[in-house]
């Protein structure tokens, strides 16, 4: 039960939720998008997230579109973790998809939630930092597209009233060889100790991180077929982690290093071995 | 566009039935489902999204109904496990003993009824998957998986009474 009130909003279009958002705000009140609401009812339910309206996206065509037109892959924000999986449109971003939460909770989160909501570990984000993907945004100002790695990576947020409406990606992305590992305290469900996601392209590994750092991010890709052992590319890599390594009661920094170091180290032999996926 | 605001009736699809309750926009379905409705079979464990007792069918997939809010079933198809009584799953778990307590059943029969009409044949990952969702405090895991593979390949009988 929420011990509160809000209104529910259902726009049919883009900018019935941008104008929603916008009038509501003016009236000195809370909005937000809603889209799979797990994060807003868990929260509110503790009172950490009061919203005096939520603006339910979930009927605006753009953001439940999926497909493809061959040369494009599009991901509405609205569509379902679960629905990335089973589309097997592109496997490395439905690996990740399919390693958040549960399988029942993927069925309602959804991919604008994980790419925006608050928990810091946004783990689609990987695979679509590896494949150069587009993010399409909405706001009062009009819609704006850009790299994702120039709007969400490094912590880097939306501006309040902002809605991200899809990306896009190019189609060769989904072809090529790779892994997604997540490594947890305990289960296999739970927050990642380290989430590894990889795609291997000309010879070069191309891997990005959660859990490792305060926010996910891309290593600077790197020759993997040169002769160099397993051990020697990931102590390179490990020179290339930006930012201080999370130490909390989910493991310590020195346990994450060496958590990191064994996944990349197999995520290359299995590159090296076997050209194909992986899944931990 | 849609706008709910206060109390407002709304109509529900639920097990193929319409009905027509009063929700606040806030209000949660599970909730809704068992004060209103009556339908007790949906489960209230942990509420936050964790032990699956809850879990209905919107569609045909499972979803934790103690993370949706009402409201947002409008329009959609609900199916509780009240909705599958005498079907194959609920048999084959009667027939392998998969409960004890029997408290997260109902969210156990709902999830593996969903996992076989989408995935008739599941390998072992598939299944492991798709069952973390659901916490059995009982331990009944093996049973469970039995019953669901003793109901391999009977797409037609899963959601409906045989």
């Amino acid at each position: 039960m929420l011990a509160f009130n809000f209104d529910y909003y259902l726009p049919d279009t883009v900018q019935e939720a941008i104008d929603i958002y916008d009038s509501v705000r003016q009236e000195g009140k809370k909005p937000y998008y809603y889209g799979g609401g797990t994060e807003i009812i868990s929260m509110g339910r503790v009172f950490n997230v009061i919203p005096d309206a939520v603006i339910d996206i979930k009927k605006i065509p753009e953001c439940c579109g999926i497909g493809t037109d061959g040369k494009q892959l599009i991901f509405g924000s609205a569509v379902t973790l679960s629905s990335i999986y089973e589309s097997g449109l592109f496997p490395l971003l439905g690996l990740a998809a399919g390693r958040i939460a549960d399988h029942t909770i993927q069925c309602k989160l959804t991919l604008g939630g994980n790419l925006a909501g608050t928990i810091q570990y946004h783990e689609t984000l990987l695979p679509l930092m590896l494949s150069e993907s587009t993010i399409f945004i909405a706001s009062p100002d009009g819609m704006r597209q850009a790299p994702i790695r120039d709007v969400l990576t490094s912590g880097k947020r939306l501006a309040p009233g902002e809605l991200i409406i899809k990306v896009s990606l190019d189609a060769k992305f989904a072809s090529l060889p790779y892994a997604h590992i997540k490594k947890s305290k305990t289960e296999k469900i739970g927050y990642p100790l380290v989430s590894l996601s990889a795609l291997h392209s000309d010879g070069n590994l191309c891997l990005a991180a959660s859990g490792l750092c305060e926010h996910p991010f891309r290593f600077n890709d790197i020759q993997i077929d040169n002769g160099q052992s397993a051990y020697e590319i990931v102590q390179q890599l490990q020179q290339g982690i930006p930012a201080p390594v999370l130490d909390d009661m989910e493991g310590s920094s020195r346990y994450r290093i060496f958590i990191f170091q064994r996944t990349a180290e197999n995520i290359i032999r299995e590159f090296r071995e076997h050209k194909g996926k992986s899944d931990a | 566009m849609l706008k709910l605001s206060g109390k407002s009736v709304i109509q529900l699809n639920i097990n193929n039935n319409l009905y027509e309750v009063a929700v606040r926009p806030s209000d949660i379905l599970v909730d809704v489902l068992r004060r209103q409705l009556g339908l007790t079979g949906t489960k209230i464990g942990c509420e936050n999204g964790d032990c699956g007792a809850c879990t209905i069918l919107v569609d045909g997939w499972p979803t934790k109904s103690c993370l949706m809010l009402a409201v947002e079933a409008i329009g959609h198809t609900i199916t509780t496990i009240e909705g599958l009584t005498g079907t194959a799953v609920q048999k084959a778990f009667v027939q392998h003993n998969a409960f004890q307590c029997g408290y997260c059943t109902p969210g156990f029969i709902i999830v593996c009824a969903s996992l076989l009409k989408h995935h008739p044949n599941p390998d072992d990952y598939t299944i492991e998957s798709w069952l973390q969702s659901n916490l059995c405090r009982c331990t009944s895991y093996q049973e469970i998986k039995k019953a669901i593979e003793a109901c391999f390949d009977q797409t037609l009988a899963i959601t409906e009474p045989i």
